[in-house]
């Protein structure tokens, strides 16, 4: 049996099997299908991450960044309240801000000097009325009408996500109970911003979503996980998704596999024999008395949260182009950590970020995918470890949430049940 | 070598073979030789200037001790996957800021251009050392040395030291 996905000029052929999930790899390289996706993912009914509260403390703050590839602004107005809006002068489209991030009294574009408030709103046309009885804006222009474009904007812990959407279910309702009970866990008290990282990945997004929501390789691929027992199949965890599939939160707890390398006989290894040199490394602190200590929390379409150790980031993918996209790392502790958590956490930060000692592969793993699939688009992987079904599990030899992702794209992108 | 015994000519010419010496260990691939160009308690790291301008701690490599530098090379050889590359350092401006109490304040400019199984070389890392240097047994070593890149978007990933 096969869907159809239509391209707007074209479609593809997604093969459908009750065994194991299937994705067909023009997904990934078709610049049509990117179109599409721009267009019923990033600006559809979808909520996207945009940054961390904690990034823009004070009135007047702003940080300019992504959703997909359209640039969006987001302030801190005079009120206390977040706004989201477009990048894109309501006059003659030129970006408003130009700085990733900084504070001011009012946005400005620097083409004709049309100011905006922090929300958005039209403040200030040079030579509205024109100069000396010439010139000035047409009888029927209206302040109100020409502001920016401003996007539906929410909170949950110190997450800021924004949509384009009018019918988008509220940001809790789309995130779902079990998500929003991870992020509350993380975001537990006030959080201090550590710094971003930004790393070039050459390769399609979803891959990346891909490789976020399957356990199965982070053992396999990351070496450096396995040998120090960061992170292993056999130890005590799980898959959990929201009631539509698109979100995740992987959780694993070390120390509960008594050091068992079971099942690893055999494989690329690290040196079992392998000792640090430096232990400090990965002597960290508990932190949560759940006991979990890795937690790798997806929502659709663009955000990582994690706690590794003693780590805590969020990953936002920004796409540019099929071909390629960034994640932006933004790291960040609490408020109150002491100064030796402070220490902990930056010297854990060499296992995160692009040059992460168990984290660096996934951006390899993307590329090697994208460079071998260019020509066979109606080619498709096989997803099936677990059971090929998108269920939550009790353990993490599974890529159930990856065949979870694929399910609601399909919906999310209104691929039609075709004909085999 | 007692560097307060030195020219200000022979100091320049001792810091910059210290310098060229270290970006052709790295360029010539003899990593485990790299972690000997510091001292037991040393300091590197490599930070965005976005980061550092800010004052915000979160560096891509952060290493307090030589023993981490070790720990950095042993994973590179054994544990990480990653695309094979050649690094070519050019390092440029080297100006001596400061000699107080037997440190060596430096500052450098680097690019780092990388070149993969392609062939193709590209601009990967552009920015500036600014390092503390001492000496230690016969020669001079490094006690800290920051890479702070401008480059911040990182291409794919970032494995081999800078």
């Amino acid at each position: 049996m096969n869907a159809v996905i239509d391209t707007t000029n074209g479609s593809l052929n997604w093969p459908i099997d009750e065994e194991a999930g299937h994705v067909p790899y023009g997904v990934f390289t078709d610049a049509r299908i990117y179109e599409v996706e721009q267009e019923r993912i990033f600006r559809g009914d979808n909520w996207s991450f945009i940054g961390l509260t904690a990034e823009l403390p004070d009135s007047g703050d702003f940080k300019a960044t992504y959703i997909g590839d359209t640039p969006v602004i987001v302030t801190r107005d005079r009120e206390g309240g977040i706004n989201v809006m477009t990048n894109r002068c309501a006059h003659r489209g030129a970006l408003v801000c130009r700085s990733a991030r900084g504070n001011v009294d009012e946005l400005e574009c620097v083409y004709h000097q049309w100011k905006y408030d922090m929300q958005g709103k039209l403040i200030g046309v040079p030579f509205r009325r024109g100069l000396g009885g010439r010139g000035g804006m047409p009888e029927g222009f209206r302040m109100e009408q020409h502001g920016l474009d401003t996007l539906r904007v929410d909170t949950v812990g110190h997450l800021i996500f924004a949509t384009f959407s009018d019918k988008v279910e509220p940001l809790r309702e789309y995130l779902g109970a079990v998500i929003v009970n991870h992020i509350e866990r993380i975001c537990h008290s006030p959080i201090r911003v550590l710094g971003d990282e930004r790393q070039l990945v050459r390769g399609n997004w979803k891959l990346y979503a891909e490789n976020t929501r399957d356990p199965y390789h982070a053992s396999l691929l990351h070496l450096f996980h396995t040998t120090f027992g960061l992170y292993r199949s056999t130890q005590k965890g799980g898959s959990w998704m929201d009631d539509k599939k698109r979100h995740t939160v992987l959780t694993a707890s070390q120390g509960t596999d008594e050091g068992k390398m079971e099942g690893y006989d055999g494989l690329r290894t690290f040196n079992a024999e392998f000792t640090l040199k430096d232990p400090s490394l990965l002597a960290g602190r508990k932190e949560f008395d759940d006991g979990v200590t890795l937690v790798i929390l997806t929502t659709f379409p663009n955000l990582v949260l994690q706690q590794i150790a003693n780590t805590l980031a969020v990953r936002q993918t920004v796409t540019k182009g099929p071909g390629q996209f960034e994640l932006v790392w933004t790291q960040f502790g609490y408020e109150d950590d002491d100064e030796e958590m402070q220490k902990i956490r930056n010297k854990q930060g060499n296992l995160i970020g692009p040059a992460g000692l168990i984290s660096m592969e996934d951006g390899e793993a993307v590329e090697i995918v994208h460079e071998a699939i260019i020509r066979d688009q109606e080619e498709a992987s096989y997803i099936g470890m677990g059971g090929g079904k998108a269920e939550d599990t009790e353990h993490l030899v599974t890529e159930s949430a990856v065949i979870g992702f694929w399910e609601y794209y399909r919906e999310t992108m209104q691929v039609e049940a075709g004909a085999s | 070598m007692d560097i307060n015994e030195l020219t200000v000519m022979e100091l320049q010419y001792h810091v910059e073979q210290l310098q060229g010496r270290y970006v052709e260990c790295i360029d010539d691939d003899r990593l485990e030789e790299w972690p000997g160009f510091f001292t037991e308690e040393c300091l590197y790291k490599i930070i965005s200037r976005e980061n550092h301008d800010r004052n915000l701690p979160a560096a891509a490599i952060y290493c307090d001790s030589k023993g981490m530098l070790e720990d950095r090379i042993v994973s590179l050889r054994n544990a990480n996957v990653f695309a094979e590359h050649n690094y070519r350092h050019l390092i440029s401006n080297i100006l001596i800021q400061g000699l107080n109490e037997g440190v060596i304040s430096v500052q450098s400019n680097y690019l780092v251009l990388q070149t993969k199984t392609d062939g193709a070389t590209e601009i990967y890392n552009a920015g500036k050392y600014v390092d503390r240097i001492v000496v230690e047994g016969d020669g001079l070593k490094f006690k800290e040395k920051i890479a702070i890149f401008d480059t911040h978007q990182i291409k794919s990933l970032l494995v081999t030291p800078i």
